[in-house]
C-alpha cells in the first residue's frame, strides 16, 4: 500500500538525480522515446500524402498476415502511445517507488503499450483484434495489479469482461466484413466502402463493430466499467484510460469511417449514443468527490464528444474530433498525473479534503494550474482551439436546425463539466481552503512532476503552435479518415461571434458549478441518482451473479470431485451420442479367429486374463500390475504388426504409468471399495457396453478399403519437403508441428497443475497459518 | 510417510552405471528420429524411465541432484525451444513452423534444421513433465 507521505523517507529523496524504482523509470522509458523517434522520422513523408505498408505472412491459406500500416491517422495514435507512454513510464518510476514489484509493473505498460501500438498500426483485420485484444489482457493486469484488494479484482475482472465480450462482437464484425468485401486488410478495405454499404448484411456488420468500439471507449451503456478502473495505480489511469485505450474504439471508428460510416444508421447510432454519454459523462463527473472518478466521468464525457463529433461526420466534425482528442490526451493525462500525485504524497483522493497545497507543492500546483486551463478551454491553450473547431462543426453541420442546436446543447454542457471538473482537481486541491493543519507535504521530485508539466505545458504549446500540428499532423490524420485533407483554419484570434460566445459561457457555468459543488450539492444530487441501483452496471452484476449461480448449480452434480463418476458421465454420454448409429450399422463379418496364429491368440488370452485381473483385484497393486500387463501385451501387437515407433512408445508410456500409478497410489488409503454392489454393477455394465461399441466401431473402420490419400501425400513429400525417412516422425515435427506444440503446451500445463495442486496449495496454507499465528 | 526406499544393492549399484548409458541411448533415439525410429517424444519417455529407474534405486534427492535444475524449468526450455524453432523461419520471410534445414550434415547429428530443434523441445518437454510430476509425488509428504 502507499505509505501517506511518510516524513523519513520523503526527507531522504533526492529531488534532481532519480536512484532506484525512478532510475529505472528512466531506464524503461528509452523504449517509448526510441519508438517515438522511430514514428517521428515518419511525419514528413505522411503529411506529404503517403502511405507505409509492411508485414509478413502469417497464415496466409486463411487470408491473415501480420500487416501493418502507417497513415495520418495510426500515426497521430502512435505518437500519442509513445510519447505519452514515455512520459508515464517515468511518472510510474516515481510513483512506484515504494512498491516491491514495480518491475512487474513496467513489463505489464510495456505489454500494454505494445498491443496498443499494435491496434492503431495494425492493417490485417485479424491482427487487428489479436491486439484489440491484447490490449484488453494487459488493461485487465494493470486494472488489477493491486490484486490482493478485492476492489481492484472486481474491476479488471469487470473491465475484461465488458471490453473482451465487446471484442468478441468486434471480431464476428469483422470476420463479416471481410467475407463481405473479400478483403481482409483494411488498407484495401477503405476503397470498399460503397459495397459494403449496400451490402445486405451492414446492419449486422455495423452493430457488431459499434459494439465493440462503445465497450471499448466507454460509451453509454458500457460506461460503467471506466470509473470502476480508477482502482487501478494512477500511472494507468493517465495512460489507459484517459490518453490510449479507452480511445482506441474510437481511433476504431474513424479508421473505419470510409467503409461503414457516413449512412443514417451511422449517424443515428454515434449521435445518439455519443450524445447520451456526454450528458451522462459530464452529469456524473460534477457529482463525486474522487479526484479520480470526477477524471474517468469527465473522460467518459469527452469519450462520447468524440463519438458524437464522428457521427456528425462532416469534414470539419471529423478534424474537430481528432484535434480535440489530441487536446485531451495531453490535459487528461497531465490532471489524472497530478490526482495521483496528491494521493501518493497525502493520501487522500477526495478533493474537497485537500487545500492550500500550493505552497508545499508550487511545481506540481503550477502542472495541476495550467491542466486546469488546458482543460477549461482558455486561449491559447489547444482546448480553446478544439472547442472553437467542435461549436463550429456542429452550428454548422448541415444538420436540421433542432438536431443542430441539440448537439450543441450538449457540447455545451460538457464543456461547462469538463471546466468545473478541472478546477475540482486542478485547482481546489491547491489554491482551495485549506481543510486540515497538515503542513509536512513537500514539493515531489523532478521525475515525479516531469509528466504532468510537460504534458500541460505541451496544451500550451500545442495551441501556440497550431499551424505546425494542423499541417504535420491534423490534417494527414483528418485526410486518413475523410479521404482528403479538411479545410481547418484555426486561429487563436478570437472573432466575436456564436463560437466565442458559447465557449466564454462554458468557462462561467463551469465556474459557477464549481463554486457550488459544495458538498450540499452533492448529497442532493445524489439522492436524485438512480443510476447506481437502476443503471447497466445493476444489469452486469446481476449477470454475474446470475452466473455464478448457474455455475454452482451445475458444477454440484457434475464436478464432484468424484473420478469413477466423471467417467461414468463421459462413457455414458459418448455411448448415447454414437450408440444409435452404431447400431443402425450392424456387425459386418470379417475373418475368423481361425486365421490368426497362434501366438497372437495366446497373447490375445493373456490380455483378456489380465482385465480379468483388473477389475477383480482385492489389492490396488495387483490391478496396477495387471494394467501393466495389459500395455505389455498392446505392445507385442504393435511389435508384431511392424509398428516400431508405436510399440517403443507405448513401451516407455506403459512402464512410466506403472510407476507413477504406484506412486500415486501409495498415498492413498488402503481401502480398495468405496461403492456397493449395485453401483459397481451400473458401472460394470457402462464398461461393457463401451468396450463392446468401441469393438464394434474398429470392426467398422477395419472392414472398409482404407482410403489411402493422405497417408500417400505424407510418404512423398516426407524426404523431398521434410529431408527425414521417418515419416511418423516428420509429421509429428513438421508436417503436423502445430499440432505438436499444441500438445506440449497441454502436457506442461498438466504437470504444472499437478505442481500447484500438491505443492503450492499446502504451502500457502502454511504462510498463512504462519501470519496469522504472529 | 516413510523413507522411500527399494533397498536392493545390485539395483543401486547398477543404476550408476546404467543412467549415463540410458540417457546416451535416448538422447541417440532422439537425434535419429528423422530418419529411423525414434524421435523426441520417445527419446523423453526413455531419458524419463532412466531417471525414474535410478529414482527407484536411490531417492528424489539424488535425482535432483543430477538434474541440478528443477524439471519446471526443463520443460519450460523444451516450450520455449519449440516455439522458437517455430518463429525462427519469420526472420526468413516464410511463415510460421515452416521447416529451415541447414545444407551441411554434422558428424553424430546429422541433418541440423528447425525440426530438429523442435524436437530438442519436445524432449525437453517430456522429461520435464514426467521428472516434475514425479518428484512432486514424491517429495511432498
Amino acid at each position: 500500500m502507499l505509505p501517506a507521505g511518510n516524513p523519513q523517507r520523503s526527507s531522504r529523496r533526492r529531488f534532481l538525480i532519480p536512484r532506484g524504482t525512478e532510475a529505472w523509470g528512466w531506464a524503461v522509458a528509452s523504449i517509448p522515446i526510441a519508438l517515438s523517434v522511430f514514428f517521428i522520422r515518419y511525419i514528413g513523408p505522411v503529411a506529404d500524402g503517403w502511405a507505409f505498408r509492411f508485414g509478413l505472412d502469417w497464415f496466409p491459406s486463411l487470408g491473415v498476415s501480420f500487416s501493418f500500416y502507417l497513415d495520418g491517422l495510426s500515426l497521430l495514435f502512435a505518437l500519442l502511445i509513445t510519447l505519452i507512454g514515455a512520459l508515464v513510464v517515468l511518472y510510474a518510476g516515481a510513483y512506484m517507488a515504494e512498491e516491491k514489484h514495480s518491475g512487474r509493473f513496467f513489463v505489464y505498460l510495456l505489454a500494454f503499450m505494445a498491443a496498443m501500438l499494435g491496434t492503431v498500426l495494425a492493417d490485417n483485420a485479424i491482427t487487428l483484434f489479436l491486439f484489440w485484444e491484447m490490449t484488453t489482457v494487459t488493461s485487465y493486469l494493470l486494472i488489477g495489479f493491486n490484486h490482493r484488494e478485492a476492489v481492484s479484482r472486481a474491476a479488471a475482472r469487470q473491465a475484461l469482461l465488458v471490453t473482451g465480450g465487446g471484442g468478441l462482437a468486434l471480431l464476428t464484425g469483422l470476420v463479416l466484413l471481410t467475407q463481405v468485401s473479400g478483403e481482409s486488410e483494411i488498407s484495401a478495405l477503405l476503397l470498399q466502402g460503397e459495397d459494403v454499404k449496400a451490402h445486405a448484411a451492414y446492419p449486422a456488420i455495423l452493430t457488431l463493430v459499434l459494439i465493440g468500439a462503445f465497450a471499448k471507449s466507454a460509451q453509454v451503456p458500457f460506461h460503467f466499467w471506466l470509473p470502476n478502473a480508477m482502482a487501478a495505480p494512477t500511472p494507468v489511469s493517465a495512460y489507459l484510460h484517459s490518453a490510449t485505450m479507452v480511445k482506441a474504439g474510437i481511433y476504431l471508428m474513424a479508421r473505419l469511417h470510409p467503409v461503414l460510416g457516413g449512412t443514417p444508421a451511422w449517424e443515428a447510432a454515434l449521435t445518439t449514443v455519443g450524445g447520451l454519454t456526454v450528458v451522462a459523462g459530464a452529469y456524473m463527473a460534477v457529482t463525486r468527490t474522487d479526484m479520480k472518478q470526477v477524471l474517468a466521468y469527465s473522460t467518459v464525457g469527452a469519450l462520447g464528444l468524440f463519438t458524437l463529433l464522428l457521427g456528425v461526420g462532416s469534414p470539419s466534425a471529423v478534424a474537430a474530433a481528432l484535434l480535440y482528442l489530441t487536446a485531451h490526451a495531453l490535459y487528461k493525462g497531465g490532471l489524472f498525473m497530478v490526482a495521483g500525485i496528491l494521493r501518493h504524497e497525502t493520501g487522500i483522493g477526495e478533493a474537497d479534503a485537500l487545500g492550500g497545497l500550493w505552497r508545499a507543492m508550487p511545481l506540481t500546483a503550477l502542472a495541476g494550474g495550467l491542466a486546469f486551463l488546458s482543460k477549461a478551454g482558455l486561449p491559447p491553450f489547444v482546448t480553446f482551439l478544439a472547442k472553437e473547431e467542435t461549436f463550429a462543426a456542429t452550428l454548422s453541420a448541415g444538420l436540421s436546425t433542432p438536431l443542430s442546436w441539440a448537439i450543441t446543447g450538449a457540447v455545451l454542457l460538457v464543456s461547462i463539466s469538463f471546466v468545473a471538473a478541472g478546477a475540482i482537481v486542478g485547482i481546489l486541491p491547491f489554491f482551495g481552503r485549506r481543510t486540515r493543519p497538515d503542513g509536512d507535504h513537500r514539493e515531489v521530485s523532478f521525475t515525479f512532476f516531469l509528466g504532468p508539466l510537460t504534458l500541460s505545458l505541451a496544451g500550451l504549446a500545442a495551441g501556440i503552435f497550431h499551424k505546425p500540428l494542423e499541417t504535420w499532423i491534423l490534417s494527414p490524420a483528418a485526410a486518413a479518415v475523410l479521404g482528403a485533407p479538411p479545410d481547418i483554419h484555426m486561429t487563436l484570434l478570437p472573432h466575436a461571434d456564436l463560437k466565442l460566445v458559447l465557449s466564454g459561457v462554458a468557462v462561467a457555468a463551469g465556474l459557477i458549478v464549481y463554486r457550488l459543488w459544495s458538498h450540499r450539492f452533492r448529497t442532493v444530487v445524489s439522492r436524485l441518482d438512480v443510476s447506481d441501483r437502476m443503471g447497466p452496471e445493476a444489469a452486469y452484476n446481476f449477470a454475474l451473479r446470475s452466473v455464478r449461480f448457474a455455475g454452482l448449480l451445475v458444477g454440484c452434480r457434475l464436478q464432484n470431485g468424484r473420478l469413477r463418476q466423471y467417467l461414468l458421465l463421459v462413457t455414458v454420454a459418448a455411448l448415447a451420442l454414437v450408440g444409435g448409429p452404431l447400431l443402425q450399422m450392424g456387425i459386418p463379418r470379417i475373418g475368423s479367429a481361425a486365421s490368426a496364429y497362434p501366438h497372437e491368440l495366446g497373447l490375445a488370452g493373456i490380455m483378456l486374463a489380465a482385465v480379468v485381473l483388473v477389475t477383480t483385484a482385492r489389492s490396488r497393486m495387483t490391478a496396477i500390475a495387471a494394467l501393466g500387463a495389459l500395455g505389455y501385451g498392446m505392445t507385442l501387437f504393435f511389435f508384431l504388426f511392424s509398428a516400431p515407433d508405436l510399440a517403443m512408445t507405448q513401451l516407455g508410456i506403459e512402464t512410466l504409468s506403472v510407476i507413477l500409478l504406484v506412486l500415486a497410489i501409495y498415498r492413498l488409503p488402503s481401502r480398495s471399495r468405496f461403492i456397493g454392489s449395485e453401483r459397481r454393477l451400473l458401472h460394470g455394465a457402462a464398461a461393457l457396453t463401451a468396450g463392446a461399441a468401441v469393438t464394434v466401431l474398429m470392426v467398422h473402420v477395419l472392414s472398409r478399403p482404407a482410403t489411402d490419400r493422405i497417408g500417400g501425400y505424407f510418404l512423398e513429400n516426407s524426404y523431398r519437403l521434410a529431408h527425414g525417412k521417418n515419416v511418423v516422425n516428420v509429421i509429428l515435427v513438421d508436417f503436423r508441428g502445430i499440432d505438436t506444440l499444441g500438445e506440449i503446451t497441454v502436457l506442461s500445463l498438466a504437470a504444472l497443475g499437478v505442481y500447484a495442486i500438491l505443492r503450492l496449495v499446502p504451502r500457502g496454507e502454511k504462510s498463512r497459518n504462519e501470519r496469522s499465528a504472529s | 510417510m516413510k523413507e522411500h526406499r527399494f533397498t536392493s544393492l545390485i539395483l543401486a549399484a547398477a543404476t550408476q552405471y546404467l543412467l549415463p548409458l540410458l540417457l546416451f541411448l535416448s538422447v541417440d533415439i532422439l537425434l535419429r528420429g528423422h530418419n529411423k525410429p525414434g524421435g523426441g517424444f520417445m527419446g523423453g519417455i526413455m531419458g524419463a524411465s532412466a531417471l525414474a529407474l535410478f529414482f527407484m534405486a536411490h531417492d528424489a534427492r539424488s535425482v535432483r541432484r543430477i538434474l541440478r535444475i528443477h524439471p519446471r524449468y526443463l520443460f519450460a526450455i523444451g516450450l520455449l525451444a519449440a516455439a522458437v524453432s517455430g518463429l525462427l523461419p519469420l526472420f526468413f520471410g516464410k511463415p510460421f513452423m515452416t521447416g529451415l534445414w541447414w545444407d551441411r550434415q554434422l558428424p553424430v547429428i546429422g541433418m541440423v534444421g528447425t525440426p530438429l530443434l523442435f524436437d530438442v523441445g519436445v524432449y525437453n518437454v517430456v522429461v520435464g513433465v514426467i521428472m516434475t510430476i514425479f518428484l512432486t509425488l514424491m517429495e511432498n509428504r
